[in-house]
């Protein structure tokens, strides 16, 4: 089977902020690795959820798949394609899409939502009869009222705003799109419509997708397979359900115990992960999370992981993969 | 039973001409965690800010908000202002509101401390105790860092330190985690159970976020459109609601449902206009159950028990 | 303690244009500026129509004459009118400053978003630029154009011009560099928009604003420079009436006739206090956060 996007070692070094003299000089400003030996497929109308906690790198991978940071090493396929050449990323661009984590910011203020899900079309060179008609069919494709093309974007409620982006992500029907935290910010009551519309997508329209987010109850709900991003490495893939039923790293299993429960008959008392992820520019020698695992070992401080498979199709960075606490959330018993 | 620390009675507070609160009755007693829940502009940040004395300027406030019996909103801005802090504390989403972006921590932290009469050395011995009580590494260390400089995990320890300087018998939290990872909200969940162990007051946590109640509440208050439509133990609340906007509410969130449930329920419509009067139930035109009567009448409230009651016309049935 | 309210929850804001419009209808010193304003745009543009007399012709048997029916504002040492003269030179005075500080504001403005656009090196090489020419005096640099060139009219749009070039610049710049990386930018990225589609369709709306704001109060800073030029015989040659001229035929018949002086400074007074009025009062209509920043 040919992967939609493939992503082979990857390497995203960014410089750090620098001054104005630095900028006239022909010296090069220090970088800092984000995001290093990246390795990831994501197969065509397929969800692959990436999850993290903030800071770990999440948006810097969106941003380098979509050509917007450019990778220290590494290969980019779409479709098959290196994107290496102009042509490539032409291609990326008309078959891909992105929305951005916060959607009124992601529109530009003064056009209105009518223009706004009608650019791609306008970019990309696509003839279109009726601009108005075109853009009407885009929004009802969301399920948006055809009243909403006279709005400005901060004239839209937070939902509105959301599904404005899907109908300008689908303008030009891409086969992947990356949906950066796509339920921040909006209340349950309304988290469903986007997700149940995204779902849809999937299933009809054979779309793929890349969710990013750090709300496990969203990923665990829509993603086919998921990553787990610490400190811009991968330490865990592998297909959602076995993953959250049996996560092989401890940083996998610490997030899904830290995640509070609604049900008050299974609260627990040891929610915490210890510690906060440390800083990128003090990067832990050995196993990055040994800092705060709680199963570390001597090893662990001084021999850094390598990738291992644990399973078909799941891969994990930890020396003690096999030693992992399993969650003894009863909910999970039955899904294994 | 013993009287409760925070009783609010017939609470109304209108921007204008959007109500926002509309009659709110909640209490909570000492060593209790009180959980309030509801959409985005239900009013939960309104019923805050009328907590703790300080509604926007202009905002018209009606009715009772008594801390251990004595009516908070009928006494002078001077009084109010002793009272904050000392009795009434807040912290915020954003912990950065609730510092100084250019002084100190401990500059501020002794700052708060201007009504006690102990010396500079022991107020500040005081601030990085209470730092390290939250969980600073280095407390002292902290006490000459600026806001800034602390990690959002931290920012927000400090914001919690900050408000139980004074020993306050009222903590009001609003939506003290939204803005954290899942990490370092259940570091906060944890400090909080534990400060209630320690601290002899009330919590009033505000919340969007289901799993914060179920993990951290003892009651529930649910909001709708500026109204309690339904309070009860957070056990109630959670296996047994009864008003249909509470179990949509919990139908809804995605970690309600174990494994992927194919479509996820949602709640169609949106919060009615807060201007003006609202006839019947403000819930009716989103409500699966509504009835005629919910349309005309103002919905009873309907007592399940000695802890659980719902404002609504169906709840009995 | 404690104690900011949660600004988060504000109302969302209401349309841009139609409430600023509003709002600057409502601020009385804002609505007084556009009115004054207006006023003069409407003199200068019917000069030719509304001046009693030909504010050319000499007559000097009728010489710094003071009130009167036939000469409203009285006539300077020539004997020409006054009133003519003054509204000759609200044309004069209107055309050159604002033909000025819109021609330096276009050219601010499109060197301003390529620094802030284009890359590190070239942006440096602008900033650097552009402190080198606000660094030169003013006065300084006037006078070495015009001993080159000569006075005139065109001299004087062209020294004004490249003096308030780089302030214009450096705020669209600013503006430009705040916004490069907004999302809605980075979105249009994504989608493979051209660099000219970027700055023109999208940057150009978002940072006019306060570049509107500025200009409106630095007209009134060129018509005083204007005047000023004019004055010291730098700028409009006489006979050309222009009001700095004839606040220099004024003073110099000060002792004789002080309706001269008078009569020339007030509408030098009334433009500039009309347009700068008018710009707090879109300053503050546009942007309010602009205002709190500046007091
Ligand atoms: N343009 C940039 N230049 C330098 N560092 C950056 C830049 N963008 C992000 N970073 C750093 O990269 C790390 C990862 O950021 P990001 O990808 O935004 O993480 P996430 O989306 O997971 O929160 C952070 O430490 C951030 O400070
Ligand atoms: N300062 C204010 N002025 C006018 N209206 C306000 C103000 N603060 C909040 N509101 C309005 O009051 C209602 C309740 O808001 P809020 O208390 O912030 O809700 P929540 O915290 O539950 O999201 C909303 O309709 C909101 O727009
Ligand atoms: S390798 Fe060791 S430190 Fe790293 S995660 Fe596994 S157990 Fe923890
Ligand atoms: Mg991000
Ligand atoms: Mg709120």
């Amino acid at each position: 089977m040919s992967d939609l996007y493939r992503i082979e070692g990857l390497r995203v070094d960014l410089p750090l902020p620098g001054d104005l003299l630095s900028a006239l000089l022909p010296i090069r400003r220090p970088r800092l690795t984000i995001l290093d030996q990246i390795d990831l497929a994501i197969a065509p109308g397929e969800t692959f959820g990436l999850v993290g906690e903030s800071g770990s790198g999440k948006t810097t991978l969106a941003r380098t798949m979509l050509g917007l940071a450019a990778p220290a090493a590494g290969r980019l396929v779409f479709r098959g394609a290196d994107l290496t050449g102009r042509a490539a990323w032409a291609g990326l661009r008309r078959g891909s899409a992105m929305m951005f984590q916060d959607p009124v910011g992601s529109l530009s203020p003064r056009m209105r939502v009518g223009a706004l899900v009608t650019e791609p079309l306008i970019i990309a060179g696509r003839p279109i009869a009726d601009r108005a008609a075109e853009a009407q069919r885009l929004l009802a494709r969301v399920g948006l009222p055809p009243g909403l093309a006279g709005r400005y974007p901060h004239e839209l409620s937070g939902g509105q705003a959301r599904r404005v982006c899907v109908a300008r992500a689908l303008a030009l029907d891409p086969a992947l799109i990356i949906a950066d935290e796509p339920t921040a910010g909006l209340d349950v009551s309304i988290q469903g419509e986007i997700l149940n519309l995204m779902a849809d997508l999937g299933r009809d329209q054979g779309v793929g997708f890349l969710v990013i987010t750090h709300n496990l109850a969203v990923i665990r709900h829509s993603a086919d397979r998921i990553g787990i991003l610490y400190l811009g490495r991968l330490v865990e893939t592998g297909p959602a359900a076995q993953v959250f039923a049996r996560p092989a790293h401890p940083y996998t299993a610490s997030l899904i115990a830290s995640e509070p429960n609604p049900d008050p008959r299974r609260r627990r008392a040891d929610l915490a992960i210890r510690g906060e992820i440390p800083s990128l520019l003090r990067r832990p020698a050995g196993c990055p999370f040994h800092t705060r695992c709680p199963i570390a070992v001597a090893k662990c401080r001084s021999i850094d992981p390598g990738p291992r498979a644990v399973a078909p199709g799941r891969m994990v960075r930890c020396h003690l993969a096999e030693d992992i606490p399993q969650p003894r959330n009863p909910a999970e018993e039955h899904s294994r | 039973m013993t009287a409760p620390l925070l009783d609010v009675r017939g609470l109304s507070l209108s921007y204008g001409p959007v109500r926002a609160l509309r009659g709110v009755s909640i209490d909570a007693r000492a060593g209790e965690i009180i959980g309030i829940v509801g959409e985005s502009g239900c009013g939960k940040s309104t019923l805050a800010s009328a907590l703790i004395g300080l509604p926007a300027p202009g905002a018209t406030v009606a009715g009772e908000v008594r801390i251990a019996g004595e009516d908070f909103l009928a006494l002078p801005e001077a009084r109010r202002r002793e009272w904050r802090g000392a009795r009434v504390a807040m912290v915020f989403q954003d912990p950065m509101t609730s510092f100084n972006p250019v002084l100190t921590l401990g500059d501020q932290l002794v700052d708060f401390q201007h009504r006690s009469p102990v010396p500079r050395a022991e107020k500040r011995a005081r601030a990085a105790a209470i730092l390290a009580r939250v969980g600073l590494p280095d407390p002292d260390l902290a006490l000459r860092r600026h806001i800034h400089e602390l990690s959002g995990g931290m920012r927000q320890r400090a914001a919690i330190a900050a408000a139980l300087l004074m020993r306050p018998m009222l903590l009001v939290a609003d939506e003290p985690t939204t803005a954290l990872d899942v990490t370092m909200e259940a570091q906060i969940i944890h400090l909080l159970r534990e400060l209630r162990a320690e601290h002899q007051g009330a919590i009033v946590v505000i919340t969007h976020h289901l799993g914060v109640i179920g993990e951290l509440c003892d009651r529930v208050y649910v909001m709708y459109a500026g109204e309690v439509v339904e309070e009860g133990t957070v056990d109630e609340i959670y296996h047994s609601p009864r008003h249909p906007y509470t179990r949509a509410l919990i139908d809804c969130d995605p970690a309600h449902i174990d494994g992927p449930a194919g479509r996820l329920p949602t709640i169609p419509g949106r919060l009615p206009d807060l201007t003006g009067t609202l006839r019947g139930c403000a819930f009716q035109p989103r409500c699966p159950r509504a009835g005629p009567r919910c349309l005309a009448l103002a919905p009873p409230r309907v007592a399940f028990g000695p802890t659980q009651a719902a404002f609504c016309h169906e709840a009995g049935r | 303690m404690p104690s900011a309210v949660d600004t988060g929850t504000a109302a969302a804001p209401a349309h841009r244009t139609r409430g600023a419009l509003a709002r600057l209808a409502r601020d009385g010193l804002g609505l007084t500026g556009a009115i004054l304003v207006a006023a003069f745009i409407l003199v200068a543009l019917l000069a030719p129509w509304i001046a009693p007399a030909d504010p050319l012709r000499l007559d000097v048997a009728n010489k710094l004459q003071g009130i009167s029916l036939a000469h409203w504002a009285g006539t300077d040492q020539l004997g020409r009118d006054t009133l003519s003269r003054l509204i000759w030179g609200a044309r004069m005075a209107l055309g050159i400053s604002l033909s000025a500080t819109g021609l330096a504001g276009a050219i601010g403005l499109v060197l301003g978003m390529i620094a802030g656009y284009g890359p590190r090196w070239l942006d440096g090489l602008m900033v650097l630029c552009f402190d080198s020419v606000s660094s030169l005096p003013v006065i300084m640099f006037a006078l070495a154009v015009i001993t080159v060139t000569g006075p005139g009219v065109a001299t004087l749009i062209l020294v004004i011009v490249t003096v308030s070039i780089p302030g214009y610049a450096r705020l669209i710049r600013a503006q430009t560099l705040t916004m490069r990386n907004a999302d809605f930018i980075v979105a249009e990225r994504t989608m493979g928009a051209s660099t000219a589609r970027i700055l023109l369709r999208h940057m150009l709306p978002n940072v006019v604003g306060p570049l509107v704001i500025v200009l409106s109060m630095d007209v009134p800073v060129v018509i005083m420079l204007e005047a000023g030029l004019s004055y010291l015989n730098l700028g409009v040659r006489p006979p050309q009436p222009s009001w700095g001229n004839m606040l220099y035929d004024g003073y110099t018949s000060l002792r004789q006739q002080p309706l001269l002086v008078i009569a020339s400074g007030l509408p030098l007074v009334l433009a500039t206090v009309g347009f700068t009025f008018l710009g707090e009062g879109l300053r503050d209509a546009l942007d309010p956060r602009l205002r709190v920043a500046s007091r």
